[in-house]
């Protein structure tokens, strides 16, 4: 039980980041920490003790194997995670070349 | 952006193709060892990032680079749902069905249609990253003139 | 099994705290990757080879890409002093956090302990999936036959990124 209260502070780590940080990049950083901290709950719920690794072998046949849903669902979520980490750096860097800061605080204060 | 030093040239040059051909046989083997087509396709990413960094972009000509990988992964994309619209004509004649023989199961050639899957999705994440890595290159160069 | 994973745990959320408080931005993104790459550590415990390989190589295309951006800008954190509104958006901030845990601590009693599952759900995914499918590789069996529609919703998602990117970082107008 230790390991899912220690993700969900994590968790609540890359929360506290993204609500009181003020630069676009820390924000960003902070929401791929929340990102990660998910993966890892749900391959967590899904393992077996002294399971395999979800690649049948013919020959045996009544070994135990780890849960594979949760891996393809996080599978998945991977490389979605990067597209919006991608996403976000293309319109953070736009914003630096146009306000020459990252700060959000003064990018809502100039009204350009 | 120029690109490193001699050293780091002629080792990425020899580095990018292990990198390629290992791309490949983890798409190819995806229904048998762990791996499939988005682990192949970022590890095929991977290798022209790998080339783009160390001879730098001053060496390509950007524009037919980006048109060339947008291109790339726009066809994949289209030929994975002319693949899965196909299955409405044979077979059980539901959308995105397993419809080509299964054969025998750890063969290289079996599975049906999930190997075809795989390539076709392993290059389109290919040419996603690299196009979004792409831009950010061009978009570097275009502003610091 | 449980105590070599809340260990690596610990170093995580140590790197994150450190990746949020860092004033220097390339200082914040190099302790992110210790955030990441523990991940492959504790996914190569869990038994789950795919996802270290697709971690491992989606971290470090994601640190290049942000040394990329951070690289061209002034490195620093504007810092403010601490006065005594801060000092009360923190309180009020550690005691909503304390609410959550209490929450979150109600709703995993009904969780097993780790190690302990009963594959409910996936048993009518795992059982004859050799069969059904054709393929010895249970994770691409699903992620290919039994659930193509968030494989096809994942390659559309991923396209709309590199055509909004391209949109997006556009200096030129076209002629």
């Amino acid at each position: 039980m230790s390991t899912y209260i220690l993700c969900f502070v994590l968790f609540l780590v890359g929360l506290y980041g993204v609500i009181t940080r003020r630069n676009l990049i820390k924000i960003a950083i902070s929401l791929s920490i929340m990102e990660f901290s998910v993966f890892l709950i749900l391959v967590l719920i899904g393992y077996v003790d002294d399971g395999k690794a979800p690649i049948v072998n013919l020959q045996a046949t009544d070994a135990v194997y780890v849960d594979p849903l949760p891996q393809a669902m996080v599978l998945t979520a991977i490389v979605i995670g990067l597209a919006t980490t991608a996403m976000l750096m293309a319109i953070s860097i736009r914003l630096y070349r146009k306000y020459k800061t990252f700060d959000i605080r003064e990018i809502k204060n100039l009204r350009g | 952006m120029e690109g490193m030093s001699n050293i780091v040239k002629q080792v990425a040059k020899i580095l990018t193709g292990i990198i390629f051909i290992y791309g490949i046989y983890i798409i190819v083997h995806g229904h048998l060892t762990p791996g499939g087509g988005f682990a192949g396709g970022v590890i095929l990413a991977g290798a022209f990032i790998l080339l783009i960094l160390a001879y730098g972009s001053s060496a390509l000509s950007l524009k037919k680079e980006v048109a060339g990988s947008s291109n790339t992964e726009s066809i994949a994309i289209l030929l994975v749902v002319i693949l899965a619209l196909m299955a409405l004509l044979l077979g059980v004649k539901v959308f995105f069905s397993n419809f080509l023989p299964k054969g025998t199961a750890g063969e290289l050639v079996s599975a049906g249609v999930i190997p075809l899957y795989n390539i076709f999705i392993g290059i389109e994440v290919a040419g996603a990253i690299l196009t979004i890595f792409l831009a950010l290159v061009i978009f570097k160069e275009e502003s610091s003139q | 099994m449980e105590q070599t994973i809340s260990i690596i745990l610990g170093f995580m959320i140590i790197g994150a705290l450190f990746a949020i408080h860092a004033r220097d931005l390339l200082s914040a993104v190099v302790a992110m990757g210790i955030v990441g790459y523990g991940l492959v550590i504790c996914f190569l415990l869990l038994k789950a080879p795919d996802l270290a390989i697709v971690q491992i190589v989606v971290e470090t295309i994601t640190l290049v890409i942000m040394v990329a951006v951070v690289l061209d800008s002034t490195r620093e954190e504007v810092r403010k002093r601490a006065d005594v509104r801060t000092v009360i958006h923190q309180l009020v901030g550690f005691i909503t956090f304390a609410g959550l845990l209490y929450f979150f601590l109600a709703a995993i009693r009904e969780l097993d302990p780790l190690g302990v599952h009963s594959l409910r759900m996936s048993a009518s995914y795992v059982d004859g999936a050799v069969d059904k499918t054709g393929s010895v590789n249970l994770v691409t069996g699903v992620l290919f036959d039994f659930r193509a529609y968030d494989t096809l919703g994942e390659a559309v998602i991923l396209y709309t990124a590199a055509l909004g990117s391209l949109t997006l970082l556009r200096m030129k107008g076209t002629k």
